[in-house]
């Protein structure tokens, strides 16, 4: 029985390999966003394993502050007396004091900064000759020597081969510190750790004074210590050594401990791009089940007189709807393997993208786990069996009679049982939308209410499907005659089948249309709070995601015919004993560029009073006058909230802290944004000049007036969306073969019929146009379910999102009906094979199979 | 190849018929589109005994046929094969009488094209998980002038070819009965013959039981005995028959059936 089934596979391999294709995807996606995460993490595991000292003293809490990943640092610093003190400690073999700063960028020969825009950090640092906890040292010089006195500096091989610099060049490099421009001579190369892998991130390094002066304002202190054992105490037992001789603010913490921060913090930054992806492969893996379902129902149907004939000679039911089991069973782990390989391939792509966005991975080989090789095996396995299940069960009832019988045909089970599941699922499910939406319940409410539509309609779409075909097809018998009836008839005939393949173009097509009506509503939402909310003439920002030098700010405000510069910051900071980011700056100032409503209080914050919006103090019952907790490196204090502001739609943050509070905070200056306004009367281009030449040293940092600052805003939003519709454009891809499979299938399965209209004198132009038109039927029913759903989901999710950045409500109406008018195409294309197919047959032979 | 060198298997002769009907009704539709296929049919097929079932076009000679091989349910009545009586059996074990006792050759021979001629032969016992008798399906191979065709797919065998391939697929399991539907309709006269020759030496060297429908009575001329079909009805029978009487036999039966129904 196993043989015969597997001759039969192998005998319809093409039909299989169609299906196979949505599994190969999905399973592809899922391994792909295992095997790349894994390799990030093992990359950077690697690194922290052999750059970090065996104990460091650093700033109590500094890596809870640090955590949002704003600036990363923390201005208090440690005297350089400490280290003097640490080295007498019983255990200690060497310390090191370490100044270090991670917004130093690389200026390369060309002008332009070196990794720029992926958020690996440009990394300065004191040059120390101490080692890593494995004893390896953690820089070592390959070529040159060391730096010393002002004007000299190190930097890491590759850095500087990208950047073009030799030793003796003058080199440029950019900070978000005090001095934003600095020059040096290169006087050597490193490699950093033992690998060299910096992962994109810069590395130059320079002696102590010169760090101190560059990054500290000239104090003789630390940002951190480094102590190295002399190999009588554990790492464990030389950190609590090293505790007891630490003054208040300061902790000490081992390698290990090093590591597991760091693991967290790059196991939190990679959960976006894994749930990214398995979202993917989420979708092609339900796309796809669609299409075996319907492959597979097919398979049976026209294998039903082989069945029978199972049956007739002794196969129990069971052993036939096992038959057709194991089938699904090899077409899922044919599968799961390609979808493995190609999911390899993936991650690959992956590494290769986030080289070219500035995380250079090129160094780390892929890491492939036997937990990623199983996972693929099963969902790709357990997806497929799933997806056989009734087309099998089915098989089953075939009776042995049907052996005998010239035109077989399977018993059909009652669409009833459908209707009234579909009909309850979908009404729940909109229930719950509208509950969502109007009592608010949250998306998550909103979203379960979307997938109980999404699928209630998946199970009603024959029983819908049917008048909405015969609306579609109403044009064709007057357009196209006889053909036109005969092709409105087929798609009508079968309505399962009619409604299955059409349902998985509609799930793609369903996502789509919500994408673009999210996108174009952001997109206008975006235009219209900067059109009412910013009145700022410019708007400088800086093209990497990280801050820019504060002393930019009054370098701008003093450009002749700036009437006003004003910065505004954001920071991690705890709110309330939550760590939250939040906004500062000069509020009476920041009023005049960007629309700031004042509910209760006033903008007068004082250096040390607080905003806070009407949404966050009604949630925490705060009022004007209230004292709130606020953490930050230095430690806690309490804050008076000195205003109340109404929500605003261009301030996402629910808390502003003044400039002042920063500093004294520990927090180092360093600018997100900088507003300038005009003076009155001032010439536009003189002062567009003016502002370009203080930023002229300064490559990241760029200056745009409004409809620049509005049209970046737009771009970033297009390239979301873009890669979003990439990666959606698979699964209609996925759907596609299903039209193309099913209308092969369904073309073989009425060979007799073809054969008859030949015979009686159908042309094989029309016997293809009848075809088409049935092809671009049963499409353009996917795409109206699908643009339906779409369109219901994206408006409430627009509805949902209003409060976060989504106000304006706008539909691509353009966009939606090119969709219909691709999906009509996507019809004639897929019906290219079938229809060659039936118009290449023999009409004798056509009407005289069995 | 003589009989004394055929393994031919000991034939176990229990005292009842190998497969037998009692007042066997079908109707197929309800209410007055009903229509009578089987009405009232008693018979009786003994062991070791080639049956010829005849009978125009609508006379239920396939659909006695399917209900005998538990293909088809009665309406009414009682069918036997052996001792068990189907017409009480569930689906699985149906599908055991139907893998263990009998075995069909089909008009449309109903070979598996995906598979070689030697897998279609074995097919039987591949479903019921048991390994063929090797000396056995060599010997019926042998007899059927195949050996020289096992490697081959349906679709390079000739018609004659293919229904041979059919005859030892429901040989080689050694079933209690074989049923074979209107064996010869697609064959030419002398694919015919050898089929119908196999069928008859099946039963008189290897004592096989065989019950066939034809309508073609060349092909009844084969049987031991030839069973008439009319309405429904078994109308008359006949042992020994040769082609000639056969088709005398049908004469007469054509004339009485339309004077008959003249007179009705």
């Amino acid at each position: 029985m196993l043989h015969a089934t597997l001759k039969s596979l192998l005998a319809h391999k093409l039909r299989m390999v169609m299906s196979t294709f949505a599994i190969v995807l999905g399973v592809a996606f899922v391994s792909g966003s295992f095997v790349f995460t894994d390799t990030m993490n093992s990359s950077f595991t690697e690194i922290f394993r052999q750059t970090a000292p065996d104990v460091t003293v650093r700033p109590a809490h500094a890596q809870a502050a640090s955590a949002g990943g704003f600036t990363g640092a923390d201005t208090r610093l440690i005297p350089a007396s400490l280290v003097t003190t640490l080295a007498t400690r019983p255990g200690v073999a060497q310390v090191g004091g370490v100044v270090s700063d991670q917004g130093t960028l690389v200026v390369g020969k060309n002008g332009k900064v070196i990794s720029s825009g992926g958020g690996a950090p440009g990394i300065a640092q004191n040059y120390d000759s101490g080692p890593a906890a494995d004893g390896s040292p953690i820089v070592t010089i390959t070529s040159g020597t060391a730096p010393a006195g002002p004007g000299q500096l190190l930097m890491d091989g590759k850095t500087a081969a990208t950047a073009g610099y030799v030793l003796g060049d003058t080199v440029h490099l950019v900070t978000s510190g005090a001095t934003p421009s600095i020059t040096a001579t290169l006087v050597g190369t490193v490699r950093f750790g033992q690998s060299g892998n910096l992962v994109g991130a810069t590395l130059v390094l320079m002696d102590t004074p010169t760090a101190q002066r560059l990054y500290l304002g000239g104090a003789d202190a630390f940002n951190a210590v480094a102590v190295t054992g002399d190999g009588s105490l554990t790492n464990s037992q030389l950190r609590d050594e090293v505790t007891a001789a630490l003054p208040a603010g300061l902790e000490a913490v081992d390698d290990q401990q090093i590591a597991n921060e760091n693991q967290t913090a790059i196991a939190e930054s990679l959960t976006f791009i894994s749930t990214f992806l398995l979202v993917f492969a989420a979708v092609s893996l339900v796309v796809g089940s669609f299409l075996i379902l319907n492959t597979f129902s097919i398979v049976v149907a026209q294998r039903t007189k082989e069945l029978a004939l199972f049956r007739a000679l002794g196969a129990s039911r069971r052993q036939v709807t096992r038959s057709v089991m194991v089938e699904a069973f090899v077409v899922g782990l044919v599968g799961s393997t390609v979808g493995l390989l190609f999911g390899f391939g993936l991650a690959l792509g992956l590494k290769a993208l986030f080289g070219v966005i500035g995380i250079d991975l090129s160094q780390a080989g892929l890491v492939f786990q036997w937990r990623t090789v199983f996972v693929a095996y099963a969902v790709g396995v357990v997806i497929t069996l799933l997806a056989a299940y009734l087309p099998a069960r089915r098989a089953g009832t075939v009776p042995p009679i049907a052996a005998m019988q010239d035109d077989a045909a399977l018993p059909e089970s009652s669409i009833r049982f459908r209707t009234v599941g579909g009909g309850v699922l979908t009404a729940v499910g909109a229930a719950l939308m509208v509950w969502a939406l109007t009592l608010g319940g949250g998306l998550s409410l909103l979203g379960g209410g979307v997938l109980a539509v999404f699928v209630g309609v998946a199970l009603l779409a024959p029983v819908i499907g049917r008048p909405i075909v015969t609306a579609i097809a109403a044009g064709f018998p007057r357009l196209f005659g006889t053909v036109g009836v005969l092709a409105r008839e087929n798609a009508r005939r079968n309505p399962r089948r009619t409604a299955a393949t059409a349902s998985a173009l509609m799930i793609g097509l369903a996502l789509v249309t919500t994408m673009a009506v999210l996108g174009q509503s952001t997109k206008a939402s975006v235009d219209e709070i900067l059109r009412t909310d910013l009145s700022a003439d410019y708007i400088v920002s800086n093209a990497t995601p990280s801050p820019f030098s504060a002393t930019i700010a009054p370098k701008v405000a003093a450009v002749p015919g700036v009437a006003a510069a004003v910065p505004f910051r954001l920071t991690v900071a705890g709110v309330d004993g939550k760590q939250s980011t939040v906004a500062s700056f000069d509020a009476v100032a920041f009023s005049k560029v960007v629309a700031l409503t004042v509910n209760s209080g006033s903008l007068n914050t004082g250096a040390n009073g607080l905003l806070v919006t009407s949404t966050r103090a009604d949630a925490a019952g705060w009022k004007v006058g209230d004292s709130v907790k606020i953490d930050m490196p230095t430690g806690s204090r309490t804050m008076p909230i000195a205003g109340i502001l109404a929500p605003s739609r261009f301030l996402r943050e629910d808390v502003v802290l003044p400039p002042a509070a920063l500093a004294t905070g520990g927090i180092p200056p360093a600018d997100t944004l900088l507003f300038v306004n005009r003076a009155p009367g001032a010439d536009t281009a003189a002062v567009t000049a003016g502002i370009t030449k203080v930023l002229a040293d300064l490559p990241t940092v760029t200056l745009q007036d409004q409809n620049a600052y509005a049209a970046s805003n737009r771009a970033s939003i297009d390239r979301l969306i873009a890669i979003i519709y990439a990666l959606l454009g698979l699964a209609v891809i996925i759907a596609v073969l299903g039209i193309v499979n099913t209308l092969a299938l369904s073309v073989l399965e009425r060979t007799r019929e073809v054969g008859l209209l030949r015979a009686v004198g159908m042309s094989r132009r029309q016997l293809r146009s009848m075809i088409r038109l049935e092809s671009v039927a049963i499409s353009v029913l996917g795409a109206v379910l699908g643009i339906g759903l779409g369109l219901i989901f994206g408006i409430s999710l627009q509805r949902a999102m209003s409060g976060q950045g989504i106000e304006v409500l706008s539909v691509p109406t353009v966009q939606l009906l090119t969709f219909v008018v691709l999906a009509a195409l996507v019809g004639v294309l897929a019906a290219v094979f079938p229809a060659r197919r039936a118009a290449r047959m023999d009409v004798l032979r056509a009407i005289t199979t069995q | 190849m003589s009989v004394s060198t055929l393994p031919v298997p000991a034939p176990t002769r229990p005292a009842v018929a190998a497969a037998r009907t009692v007042d066997l009704h079908k109707v197929y539709g309800s209410g007055d589109t009903a229509l009578a296929a089987l009405d009232g049919v008693s018979v009786e097929f003994g062991h070791g005994q080639f049956t010829a079932i005849m009978g125009p076009s609508g006379s239920g000679k396939s659909t006695l046929l399917h209900c005998l091989a538990a293909l088809d349910d009665a309406t009414s009545g009682q069918v036997f094969i052996g001792e068990a009586e189907l017409t009480t059996l569930g689906d699985k074990q149906l599908t055991l009488i139907r893998r263990d006792k009998i075995g069909f050759v089909f008009q449309a021979y109903n070979l598996v094209p995906t598979l070689t001629a030697m897998e279609n032969i074995t097919l039987p016992m591949d479903i019921a998980g048991r390994t063929p008798d090797a000396k056995w399906l060599k010997a019926v191979i042998g007899a059927l002038g195949l050996a020289d065709r096992l490697d081959h797919k349906p679709s390079q065998l000739s018609g004659g070819q293919q229904q041979r391939v059919a005859c030892a697929r429901a040989l080689t399991s050694r079933p209690e009965i074989i049923f074979a539907d209107e064996p010869t309709g697609n064959l030419d006269s002398v694919a015919s013959a050898e089929v119908l020759a196999f069928l008859r030496r099946s039963v008189r060297e290897f004592g096989q039981t065989v019950v066939m429908v034809t309508h073609d009575p060349a092909a009844a001329g084969y049987a031991d005995r030839v069973l008439f079909l009319a309405d429904g009805r078994i109308v008359d029978e006949m042992t020994d028959p040769t082609a000639d009487r056969v088709l005398d036999k049908m004469k007469s039966f054509d004339t009485t059936t339309a004077h008959s129904g003249a007179v009705s």
